[in-house]
């Protein structure tokens, strides 16, 4: 049960965007880390100020 | 399973759905039970999603779960990021899903309930959900091309600019006949201007707090805000009551369409933050929950449709919109049966989120269905009202006349009884002056919402229901209009761009305003010309809208049914092609109407006509005479219009069959852009917890 609860926890956060710096965090260790020029992660402030400008740039609502 | 169990359970659906049909289709006595409408849904989108979708996916997209989708090689950890299939689904719903398929069927009930769900039910399965799914494989199939990309390299230049300037024209009506409805929905009602008004500063609180003060808390921000929200509600009704504060929200709709005009303006120029996205977040909460809490209200109470099947208005004559069943109901109903602007979500913003081909049926086809089961109960909620009541709130001044006692004697003369005081009654109940000519459908669908929300969780709060419903539709309408007028404005500044390079920065903040300007007079101007029209302004702009948004979505089956001709599959191209004849035969002959006819009612040209010889004879009242000459133009400039976008599909119909034509005799194409095929990585099921 808690499982599951845990689950639907999971699945709003990713729908509403919530957790959208935990998956770039996650994705920034897993490619880029590993090379030595990487450039260092964002902050939450600054990637949330590029993941939210990047959203709004096509059609995103209709009638 | 086992597979007899397995055909048994199918043959109960396909019974239970031939009886729900006949039951709606049938029924002439008093009223029948919504609970026919929902389970006839329910049975022929499982029935279509079951078999009709699974066959498309195998059999004519030949679908390939084995094949890496464009947010796995291209992933970016931003915009294309591989994602679980029930979070694509949420958001391709939430970006579907706007307020078209709640106005459309209200107003196409005026011809009865049966003809409007019938197109919803059949529209959706064999055109709609058809049209979002194949768009979103071919569109993933190219790396996220956007509709108008894909006419480009698939048909030509020429079908690239035809969906380019359609998709911005339609942007231009779309905004317009929205502003509109919301303007109708708060004219002279100081709880519903108060209770907007307030969302405005509280979307901007939410965008504060989510950008400065708890970075990326998108839940937290959210919850706040849809808790005030409820709070502006209540308040808007303090606010009713307090005699001192009403009269600063107590406006004619010609002033509250100024106040529109300026904050589309503002919210365009505006950094997205502020305001378009914080208000996003709350009108998709708001829209979840209100369509969730309808449909459960809907099966609890089992309200009874009043509306008889079919009216009297088929034949042409009705008060909401002019013009016969056939091709008006068509047009009317967009969204909700088929809308060629979901095609523009399916092509580039979907597929940069699809983790793997086999998403694409239950995202595609299965958003689609649902969206058309919020267009049932939009019908639901319009239908549930006496008839009566219905056409006293949605028939225009102009048609019924200004006066309570003229407008019910009309009324009554079409057989539909309601009286003065059950209107009065009525108001007082929703907390409103008047619930008579409040065109639009907004109110009227409040009113509906109101009483199924009343008879299911109590009646004493009928006034905080409507008000709640009106809001709930004001928030999203408003959440389309800042939306559309960002992206005309990106549109428009990528064409111009092409003339000077500069007006194309779409940082540089002279061309921002430049160009949002251009966007807003656009819609403006259709507003403006809507709110000081007698008939109510509706009755010209919804139809155009319809036109032009079944103009789109036959670009997007063109595209489609190009492409599966260029891939070999002539065979299989009807599941595109044919309703993109029906969709051909329906906007042709609603255009040709609008333009040509002689009923004034129906022909724009026959209606300028009209009023112009009406003004050379000095018959019209003073104060119709003194927009006359607005109107007059504005006919034969809808008139125009209309021309173009029959124009423009026939230019890509056109230009299809020449495509088609030289591959069946063989001559050289535009090659295929799908991408070669790469193995996908994404081992079963990791991406999707």
């Amino acid at each position: 049960m808690l499982k599951r609860i845990k689950h639907l926890w999971h699945i709003l956060r990713r729908l509403t965007g919530d957790d959208a710096y935990d998956v770039y965090l996650k994705h920034h260790m897993e490619f880029h880390e590993s090379s030595l020029d990487a450039p260092a992660a964002l902050s939450r402030k600054e990637f949330f100020k590029l993941w939210q400008d990047s959203k709004w740039k096509g059609i995103k609502r209709c009638c | 399973m086992h597979k007899n169990i397995k055909i048994f359970l199918w043959l109960c659906v396909v019974s239970l759905g031939v009886a729900a049909i006949c039951a709606i289709a049938l029924n002439r006595g008093e009223s029948i039970s919504a609970l026919w409408f929902i389970a006839a849904a329910a049975c022929v989108y499982a029935i279509a999603y079951r078999f009709y979708a699974a066959w498309i996916a195998a059999t004519v997209l030949t679908i390939d779960e084995t094949r890496a989708t464009p947010a796995e090689r291209l992933e970016n950890g931003r915009d294309f990021i591989p994602t679980n299939k029930w979070v694509v689904f949420g958001h391709h719903f939430a970006a579907i899903a706007g307020p078209g398929p709640l106005v459309g069927p209200t107003l196409a009930a005026q011809f009865g309930y049966l003809p409007g769900t019938l197109w919803i039910l059949i529209g959706a399965v064999l055109g709609g959900a058809v049209q979002d799914m194949v768009t979103l494989f071919f569109s993933t199939r190219r790396n996220a091309r956007s509709l108008g990309q894909m006419a480009r390299d698939e048909i030509g230049p020429i079908g690239g600019a035809a969906a380019l300037i359609g998709t911005f024209l339609i942007m231009i009506i779309l905004i317009a006949v929205l502003g509109l409805v919301v303007v109708n929905a708060m004219k002279h009602s100081p709880w519903a201007t108060s209770t907007v008004a307030a969302t405005i500063p509280i979307a901007m609180l939410v965008g504060f707090y989510m950008r400065n003060f708890r970075p990326g808390r998108v839940l937290e921000a959210s919850t706040i805000g849809v808790i005030l929200l409820l709070l502006a509600v209540v308040g808007g009704g303090w606010i009713d009551h307090n005699e001192s504060l009403r009269g600063l929200f107590d406006h004619e709709g010609l002033t509250l369409a100024w106040v529109i005009i300026a904050y589309g303006f503002a919210a365009a120029v505006m950094p997205v933050w502020l305001l378009l996205a914080p208000r996003d977040y709350l009108s998709t909460f708001v829209k979840l929950g209100t369509v969730t809490l309808l449909a459960v209200a809907i099966i609890i109470l089992q309200p009874h449709i009043h509306m008889p099947a079919i009216t009297q208005f088929t034949d042409g004559t009705g008060p909401i919109f002019g013009g016969k069943l056939f091709p008006f109901v068509f047009i009317t109903i967009a969204c909700g049966a088929i809308s060629g602007f979901h095609a523009l979500i399916a092509s580039g913003t979907t597929p940069k989120l699809l983790a793997n081909e086999r998403d694409i049926r239950m995202i595609g086809y299965g958003a689609m269905l649902l969206e058309s089961f919020v267009a049932i109960m939009a019908m639901i909620a319009a239908t549930v009202l006496e008839p009566g009541i219905f056409f006293a709130i949605n028939s225009p001044a102009g048609v019924v006349g200004k006066d309570a006692i003229d407008a019910i004697a009309k009324i009554n003369s079409w057989g539909f009884a309601v009286t003065v005081d059950q209107m009065n009654q009525l108001a007082k109940d929703m907390g409103e002056s008047s619930l008579f000519a409040r065109t639009g459908g907004a109110p009227s669908l409040a009113v509906g919402m109101a009483s199924i929300f009343g008879n299911a969780f109590g009646k004493s709060m009928l006034a905080l229901w409507y008000h709640f419903a009106i809001m709930f539709e004001a928030i999203f309408i408003l959440t389309t209009l800042d939306a559309g007028t960002r992206v005309g404005r990106f549109m428009l500044q990528d064409m111009l761009g092409n003339i000077w390079p500069k007006i194309g920065l779409t940082s540089w903040m002279p061309s921002v305003i430049f160009t949002s300007g251009l966007v807003v007079a656009g819609w403006g101007y259709f507003l403006y010309i809507g709110v000081i029209d007698p008939n109510g302004g509706v009755n010209i702009l919804w139809p155009l809208f319809g036109i032009a948004n079944q103009m789109l979505a036959a670009i997007a089956l063109c595209v489609g049914t190009g492409i599966l001709i260029k891939s070999g599959k002539f065979k299989y191209a009807w599941i595109t092609g044919l309703p993109l004849a029906w969709l051909v035969i329906v906007t042709t002959s609603a255009a040709w109407q609008k333009i040509f006819s002689e009923d004034i009612r129906v022909g724009f040209l026959a209606a300028a006509n009209d009023l112009t010889t009406k003004l050379m004879a000095g018959t019209l009242p003073s104060e119709k005479a003194a927009v006359a000459p607005h109107l007059i133009f504005n006919q034969q400039l809808d008139a125009y219009l209309t021309m173009f976008f029959v124009l423009v599909l026939w230019i890509v119909i056109f230009d299809t069959a020449r495509v088609t034509l030289r591959y069946l005799v063989g001559k050289p194409l535009l090659p295929l852009t799908e991408v070669a095929h790469e193995p996908s990585r994404l081992v079963e099921d990791w991406v999707r917890d």
